[in-house]
């Protein structure tokens, strides 16, 4: 292949990888926003959704088949179901901690984090599952740039997520209180906010939008594993990082710029595929050195 | 004899062992504007929040139309018709300013009557509708005051506490937004407790006031008696 078309093959797969990156990482950097706190359970919320994922189609497999109608149908029920799953969490570990001191909560988050990735662990005897979607793995081409039916059905999806989540905080009530609270929670209560019901609603949203990515995941890489929300919980937090963590529009640009920039990466002559996490965590370490607001954010100074 | 719209009845306030009120006595009737007055530090913004439910109180109660609101939670009070715009105008600087309103509705369903509380808050403040777009940060302090007002106003709330309105403004704009808070008093009857350093301003506009000092209520009066009463004008409008 020439340059070029290797290129443009990088750039579809950075983009869909990078989507799954960006929507695992609006949920890390949503709730950094509203209550200032580094979830790193947020991962393992995205392996949950996966396995939630996996155990619907197993059982919706003999009835309604495991092609695409039935994987949408489960991605919305696990959406809905890790989202609730989310509020739990958030009601049950952090709401408690929310007036002690960041570090509590901090560690608290790291806890939760331990307790839902052991769980898995257990129930899926530490195993890689493979994931039983029965979908399209043909290749076509279109010019030089191969792609499946699976790939632009993900792709496609990720984005109208995001794109729907855009709707969300920029043109409901909810979604403007939520961007409110993250600039200044005690005003939002002098209007009527009920500030602990859009925190529960923002970790629904983020949960539910990290379950998506972890089926969508599943159904890339066709395996899935109790560990797996580690390394990307790791990644989202880059994403989100790059972005300006905190700011919602930053986190899907930070996991697009960063699937690209993995995709990117391993073409450079001795990187290549396996130093691709070292190569986006040195982009990390590079932000929090030369820019450590993101591309999105103000400097504190700024901010007054 | 009307009962008061809201009464403090030995409101007291901690933080932590220190005493911010100990224990203050104050009535708002319907319709009234009421200064409240005092030095830094006095207690005045600490009664205003108490009375939101930003800081609990440690005893003594609020009564606001004849329920107790003392330990509702900050919303809850909204939704009741007390609204509360806090000291140093405190809106949202990166939303825009259409943004701050709508907000400022947050506990309306309807969208319909959303638009048309905007509506007249435009008509009130053209300003705003000429930087409806613009983010609120870019506002002068004059504007920022509006959109806090016009803001608070969009709950159509029975009773309005107000934080310090003046604080920081050129005197002709104090003396604008002091029109503003007549004009919403007088055209929709709505009852306004004042937190004022500038005293001298404030009673010029109330019917009554109290003077707060370290947490207690020292005097109280009718705002001419209040303004011709001689500590008070040593103490605080100047000789």
């Amino acid at each position: 292949m020439a340059l070029h078309e290797v290129l443009l093959q990088q750039l579809f797969n950075g983009l869909l990888i990078g989507s799954f990156y960006g929507l695992v990482a609006i949920g890390y950097s949503m709730v950094y926003g509203i209550i200032k706190l580094l979830n790193f359970a947020h991962g393992d919320i995205y392996m949950i959704g996966a396995f939630s994922g996996l155990i619907f189609l197993t059982i919706a497999a003999p009835v309604i088949g495991a092609g695409w109608p039935s994987l949408i149908l489960g991605l919305l029920i696990s959406m809905t179901l890790v989202g609730l799953l989310g509020v739990v969490i958030q009601r049950v570990a952090y709401r408690p901690m929310l007036k002690a001191p960041r570090l509590s909560i901090l560690i608290t988050a790291l806890a939760v984090s331990m307790i839902l990735y052991n769980t898995v662990m257990i129930i899926s005897a530490g195993r890689y599952r493979v994931f039983p979607a029965e979908v399209g793995t043909e290749s076509f081409f279109i010019g030089t740039l191969r792609l499946t039916e699976t790939r632009i059905i993900l792709i496609v999806a990720a984005f109208s997520l995001m794109f729907i989540l855009h709707m969300f905080i920029t043109r409901t009530m909810y979604g403007k209180a939520m961007r409110a609270i993250a600039l200044d929670r005690d005003t939002c209560q002098l209007m009527g906010i009920d500030v602990y019901k859009i925190i529960a609603i923002t970790f629904f949203v983020g949960s539910a939008l990290a379950a998506a990515a972890g089926i969508m995941a599943g159904v890339y890489y066709g395996t899935i594993h109790f560990f797996m929300g580690f390394l990307i919980g790791l990644k989202a937090f880059t994403a989100a990082v790059i972005g300006g963590i905190g700011i919602i529009p930053g986190a899907m640009l930070g996991g697009l710029l960063l699937g690209l920039l993995e995709a990117f990466g391993t073409q450079i002559p001795f990187i290549g595929t396996v130093w691709k996490d070292v190569f986006s965590f040195a982009f990390l370490i590079l932000f929090l050195i030369f820019k450590p607001n993101g591309l999105l954010g103000r400097s504190e100074s700024e901010r007054m | 004899m009307s009962q008061p719209v809201l009464s403090l009845n030995n409101l007291e306030t901690r933080y932590g062992q220190i005493y911010a009120l100990r224990g203050i006595n104050i009535e708002v009737k319907e319709s009234e504007i009421v200064a409240l007055l005092g030095a830094n530090g006095a207690g005045k913004s600490t009664t205003l929040k108490t009375i939101s439910s930003l800081i609990q109180a440690s005893s003594g109660s609020v009564i606001f139309q004849g329920q107790d609101i003392t330990y509702d939670q900050p919303h809850a009070i909204v939704e009741k018709g007390v609204i509360h715009v806090p000291e140093g105008r405190m809106i949202f600087k990166e939303l825009t300013v259409k943004e701050n309103l709508e907000l400022g509705s947050f506990t309306l369903q309807d969208n319909v009557e959303r638009k048309k509380r905007m509506k007249r808050a435009f008509e009130m403040f053209p300003r705003l509708e000429e930087r409806q777009q613009q983010m609120g940060g870019f506002l002068s302090g004059g504007e920022q005051q509006m959109l806090a007002i016009a803001r608070a106003l969009m709950t159509e709330p029975k009773l309005l506490l107000l934080d310090e309105p003046s604080m920081g403004l050129a005197p002709i704009i104090v003396n604008n937004i002091m029109d503003i808070i007549r004009q919403i008093n007088k055209e929709q009857g709505t009852t306004i407790l004042l937190v004022e350093q500038n005293a001298k301003a404030a009673l010029k506009l109330a019917h009554r006031g109290y003077v707060l000092e370290t947490g207690e209520i020292v005097m109280e009066g009718n705002a001419d008696e209040l303004s011709k009463d001689e500590s008070i004008v040593k103490a605080y409008l100047g000789e």
